[in-house]
């Protein structure tokens, strides 16, 4: 079962290598990832979709929460959430055949952003189930060349730690709920959970 | 006050109680060791390969608690290092590993001895870091630190470029902030799963505790002994746990899994509740995970969620603080007297127990199992063992009995053969007092000793046991079960040990029969110094029972051998 994660990391060198390598060294698939700014300086935004059973998915978010640059993982599979994917495609196209893309994009809330004597790029954003059927009907006239963005996810309503983390940073620190990830006795093995 | 990042490295690595350090110089990590000087209160000690560096800053963490640190340079020095990183991840030990790096400016362009330890590092250190500026140095020092003993311990490496040691800064300890980072959720267990946990604990009829590493890490070893003692469990463990509960209380059933004794994993199959404290559910110990514990309910308690789970689905987790937990469940726990699960279990023993080593017949054989258990006789128990990988530590988890904690100190997870001399190495450092003795095979052996270089140089004390049996044990021993005894690639053909260890100036004797092996040992602890006693032993003997790889837990090879049935006649 595909599962969706929404995983905010600091923004820092070697933080998307550290998330990959994680899913690579534990053996989950990944399916796509997206990473991207996020509106606090410092914090980027994952969205990660991975092959796995309910145990599977605990299991990436407790691995993810012991790297030390993550800063949140939700699983928003179960959650009501919003999901999209863009894509670009560059279909062959004749003076013919031209017209009939255009209205097959129309059909499709995708757009035309650049026509060429033989060719047109038609751009849709939307869930994957749509891009594919868009893709189904293109491909009988050739396409030359596809580009996908992966899945890009976000939680409906007001919740989501999206919003916690805008307070954090309003407030001049990341989140501060739950355990602390460190403990700071000197001396002996020291424990936090 | 202005220091140069070198300095500011020594300074926070003593702030930090750090009195011992195990290294190897080379050109990146030149301008430390140079401001090394200027801290006489640290003890550098020079190593001969730098994963000894690492597997020594282990056995150093894992005798004392504290946190173990390794130096190295840069390139060969770095990846060397490798295999002990790697060792204390699998087996939760805290070490700091510090490598030198070329200048920043040079990074990525394939300069001498450049190589991307982060990189390479990454999925086997809790945490790592490239410092590249002399002010990042202080913070990153403090985290490293913080983050390799807190929670489940582990390796942090931390990557400095020469100009980062070579440049100055303003420094002073007080002010320096660890960066900070973001909480993790709250994961501990709400008061229904302590119920829940209860409720299974004071109706079970037959109750077993399955004792791991954790409990040692933790410091939890009084609250898992009052648990026992208050509902009268019977505690079986894992190799990592021995020392966890004393090997002489009644209540102590001793090692489970892949050489566990069989009685220890029938009860396991036979149990209806398993109490698993601080242990990760290996597949060493589970056997075929299908037919696992097949009747039991299962409780976790683990500090870590994502262990939780992973190989074997269980009713109630409580994650958190061993000790913490357990502070918690103490007073719901029921006095208990499985009167009839206990005596079925001293039942199987009397079945298959070799009851005691010492009286069974070694028909003019030298068996290593007779040697381990006469240098348990010998020492009373109370050395500090590090054993190596194999056939020998299989044997010295089965006859050396451990009464006290942090005993016995081996590669468990990633099973890392050579360790055992560096490891002991630092396990003598962090308890001079104390007697250590190294119980290694002769493959294992060849692999790090070199490092009885580093021993003579350092003038240290170590009994050292080579249990040579001229072949690579276990591996024969597989083959000789599952490959129709195609001794390929196993036998050795060794060096005189003897003489070899007498090349590092140290003691040493070479023991081919029984009656020479109490007087060997008693030699060697009356020796004041290194002492390495060669113990020649019978050379296809195997590890008794066994369960094979894949194998359901209780589908054991038995004993076959003559000792047990010499043992089981009037």
């Amino acid at each position: 079962m595909l599962n969706t994660f929404v995983v905010y990391v600091e923004n820092k060198p070697g933080v998307l290598n550290r998330v990959a390598s994680l899913f690579r060294r534990r053996n989950f698939n990944i399916e796509s990832l997206t990473v991207g700014h996020t509106e606090n300086t410092g914090i980027s935004r994952m969205t990660i979709v991975t092959d796995t059973d309910d145990a599977g998915a605990f299991r990436v978010e407790a691995n993810l929460y012991k790297l030390l640059n993550v800063i949140s993982v939700e699983n928003i599979t179960a959650a009501p959430s919003v999901c999209r994917e863009l894509a670009m495609i560059k279909v062959a196209a004749t003076a013919e055949s031209r017209t009939q893309l255009m209205q097959l994009a129309g059909v499709f809330r995708a757009r035309v952003v650049d026509v060429a004597p033989t060719a047109i790029v038609i751009e849709i954003t939307g869930t994957e189930d749509k891009i594919d059927g868009l893709l189904d009907v293109l491909r009988h006239y050739g396409i030359l060349e596809m580009v996908r963005t992966g899945r890009v996810a976000m939680s409906r309503g007001a919740n989501g730690n999206g919003a916690t983390l805008a307070a954090a940073a309003a407030a001049g620190a990341a989140a501060d709920s739950g355990a602390p990830l460190l403990d700071t006795d000197d001396g002996m093995i020291a424990f936090s959970v | 006050m202005k220091m140069t990042g070198a300095e500011i490295l020594w300074e926070c690595v003593s702030r930090e109680g750090v009195t011992h350090v195990f290294g190897y110089p080379g050109g990146a990590i030149l301008p430390a060791y140079d401001a090394l000087g200027k801290f006489p209160a640290i003890h550098h000690t020079l190593v001969r390969h730098e994963q000894g560096a690492t597997h020594m800053a282990d056995g150093y963490a894992r005798a004392s608690g504290r946190v173990g640190v390794a130096v190295a340079t840069s390139g060969p020095g770095a990846t060397n290092m490798v295999t002990g990183i790697a060792t204390a991840m699998m087996d939760s030990s805290p070490i700091v590993c510090i490598t030198g790096q070329v200048g920043s400016r040079l990074i990525g362009s394939d300069a001498f001895q450049e190589i991307d330890i982060t990189g390479i590092t990454l999925p086997i250190t809790k945490h790592n870091y490239l410092v590249t500026r002399a002010d990042e140095v202080a913070g990153v020092v403090r985290e490293a630190f913080m983050i390799a003993r807190s929670g489940r311990p582990g390796p942090v490496l931390i990557d400095i470029t020469k100009d980062a040691q070579q440049s100055s800064c303003e420094f002073t300890w007080e002010t320096t902030e660890t960066p900070s980072h973001p909480a993790r959720p709250d994961r501990r267990a709400a008061p229904a799963e302590y119920l829940r946990a209860l409720e299974l604990i004071n109706s079970a009829q037959r109750p077993l505790i399955l004792a791991g590493h954790g409990i040692l890490l933790s410091g939890s070893l009084a609250q898992v002994r009052e648990l026992a003692e208050k509902a009268n469990i019977p505690v079986a463990m894992t190799l990592l746990g021995i020392g966890a509960f004393p090997a002489s209380h009644p209540l102590n059933l001793g090692m489970m899994g892949m050489h566990g004794e069989a009685w220890v994993n029938t009860a396991i199959q036979e149990a209806d509740l398993l109490i698993a404290l601080g242990m990760r559910f290996d597949d060493r110990v589970t056997g075929n995970l299908k037919t696992y514990a097949p009747n039991a309910k299962k409780i976790h308690v683990e500090i870590d969620p994502a262990e939780v789970n992973k190989n074997v689905p269980v009713d109630v987790s409580l994650i958190g603080d061993l000790r913490a937990v357990l502070q918690d469940l103490l007073p719901g726990v029921a006095a208990g007297e499985p009167r009839e699960w206990l005596a079925h279990i001293a039942a199987l023993k009397g079945e298959v127990a070799v009851r005691d080593i010492q009286n069974l017949p070694d028909n003019g054989h030298l068996y290593a199992a007779h040697v381990i258990s006469d240098l348990w006789r010998e020492t009373g128990g109370k050395s500090v063992v590090v054993s190596d990988v194999g056939q020998h530590q299989m044997w010295e988890a089965q006859y050396y009995k451990h009464e006290e904690p942090h005993t016995l100190i081996t590669s468990g997870g990633l099973g890392t053969m050579g360790f055992a001399l560096p490891a002991a190495i630092g396990a003598k450092f962090a308890r001079p007092d104390e007697e250590v003795w190294v119980v290694v095979g002769d493959g294992g052996f060849q692999m790090t000793m070199c490092e009885l270089a580093t021993v003579a140089q350092e003038g240290l004390d170590l009994k050292v046991a080579i249990i040579n049996n001229g072949y690579l044990g276990m591996v024969r021993q597989w083959q000789e079960f599952f490959y129709d005894r195609r001794y390929h690639a196993t036998p050795l053909v060794n060096p005189d040990f003897e003489k070899l260890a007498q090349a590092f100036g140290l003691h040493a004797v070479t023991v081919r029969s029984r009656s020479e092996v109490i007087p060997a040992v008693q030699a060697a602890r009356a020796h004041r110094g290194t002492a390495v006693i060669n113990f020649c032993v019978e050379q296809e003997d195997s590890v008794f029972p066994m369960v094979p790889a894949g194998a359901a837990l209780d589908q054991m090879i038995r004993r076959p051998n003559p000792l047990v049935e010499a043992s089981t006649e009037p």
